[in-house]
């Protein structure tokens, strides 16, 4: 089953073209890294896979199934608290009950931490707490970017280990990193290089 | 598993999206009582300036009381979703599942409630010291209730339209003003009308029609407006 597709896409920010060309189809049990050097354009085309970004971007993206995507912002509310923000999250597509938010943080060893402001969580805890929405929701297609920063060796195993059970259930997931592929054969790398102008 | 997504209903959606804010606004009670500290600085400065000759106060209360408010309207509503696009939750009310207008009503309803609506509800107090005549008192708090609706959705607008641009508190003043000016004589004109005994009805009719048309069109241009900012 194809969740996303590209034809032929070309990128701009402001004056200058940063990659023409790219085709990409996303198909359900795929794993894509997008790799490729600092500012070579990863952020962007995920951006414009998540359907961010318009202004910029020509060619065909096409999205057959909804999409969850988490991006360098983790988007959430510093005052409110973890269990706040995740009930009220923006862009969650299912009404979470409070005890799949309690039992999604404790799999991600925030126990404990659930009543408190996420300003006072720290970088890692927050990313965490962020990364719980891939418990808290339905999206077949997950968009992260680089989902791996700021989290410990227990983290990047617990997201590696939701990643692959994600795509065996019939999911889909793009995300960028610097690190060196995770997942092995299961992934396809897209090397941007090969499109930048 | 993934056949049929179950969305929320655009009121839950709605209601979420209030909730979230509102309690936001809750965590910061600074920001909040910021523009009811404006105001009560400005109607507690201006008699020490003019005088305290109570017929002179009286006269230029209804103007005084709603330029202050429009003032302080657009000092708040200016960064109305400065915090949502430097945390990234714009983002996600972008590629949320619901009509991004209907999440952003959410957004600007709580908004409304903790500055707008609460300016309206302390404004006869504020009416009493300036000597404003007892029946002005009523009108004042019905217009600046329908008037705070349509300052709320323009400077709405004006912060949808910035976001972006780094320091774009002056840009941002120059766009809205001039939208704000016939909200401004209507609701002045309303209250001058009820304190000299003549028919406020007429104007606030003009407010109510101008707070009920920007409820319905303003929220298109503000979706629109920040699809625009997020997209550079």
């Amino acid at each position: 089953m194809q969740l996303l597709s590209l034809q032929d896409v070309a990128i701009e920010r402001g004056e200058r073209r940063l990659l023409s060309g790219v085709h990409l189809t996303v198909e359900a049990g795929d794993i894509w890294q997008l790799v490729g050097a600092n500012g070579v354009g990863k952020t962007s085309l995920l951006r414009a896979l998540a359907g961010l970004a318009q202004l910029g971007v020509s060619g065909q993206i096409v999205h057959k199934q909804a999409r969850l995507y988490l991006g360098h912002a983790p988007a959430l509310k510093k005052s409110l608290s973890a269990l706040d923000n995740l009930r009220c999250h923006p862009a969650s597509d299912i009404l979470a009950s409070d005890e799949m938010i309690f039992s999604a943080l404790e799999s991600l060893n925030l126990a404990g931490y659930e009543e408190q402001p996420v300003g006072s969580l720290s970088a890692g805890q927050q990313r965490r707490v962020a990364l719980t929405r891939l418990l808290l929701s339905q999206a077949p297609l997950w968009l992260l970017d680089e989902p791996f920063t700021a989290l410990d060796v227990s983290g990047c195993d617990w997201l590696d280990t939701q990643i692959r059970s994600h795509v065996s259930s019939g999911g889909a997931v793009v995300y960028t990193s610097h690190q060196p592929s995770r997942f092995g054969s299961l992934q396809q790398d897209v090397d941007l290089v090969r499109y930048v102008c | 598993m993934f056949a049929d997504i179950p969305l929320l209903s655009l009121r839950e959606a709605f209601s979420r999206q209030f909730r979230r804010h509102l309690k936001a606004l809750m965590g910061s009670p600074a920001d909040m009582a910021n523009p009811l500290l404006f105001y009560s600085m400005v109607v507690t400065l201006f008699p020490l300036g003019l005088g305290p000759d109570p017929e002179r106060l009286s006269a230029i209360a209804p103007g005084l009381l709603w330029v202050v408010a429009l003032l302080s309207s657009l000092m708040v509503s200016s960064k109305l979703f400065d915090s949502d696009y430097e945390d990234g939750s714009l983002e996600q009310l972008a590629i949320a599942p619901y009509p991004l207008s209907i999440l952003l009503m959410g957004e600007i309803a709580a908004h409304w409630l903790a500055t707008g609506f609460l300016l309206a509800a302390v404004s006869p107090l504020f009416g009493i010291m300036l000597g404003l005549p007892a029946a002005g008192l009523g009108v004042l708090f019905y217009s600046l209730m329908l008037g705070t609706i349509c300052l709320t959705l323009i400077g709405a607008m004006g912060s949808a339209l910035t976001v972006s641009i780094r320091r774009g508190g002056l840009l941002m003043s120059l766009l809205i003003i001039p939208l704000n000016v016939p909200v401004l004589i209507f609701g002045t004109t309303a209250v001058s009308e009820a304190v000299i005994g003549g028919n406020p009805q007429t104007w606030l009719t003009l407010l109510s029609g101008l707070a009920m048309g920007s409820l319905a069109l303003v929220p298109i241009a503000i979706s629109a407006a920040l699809r625009v900012s997020l997209d550079n």
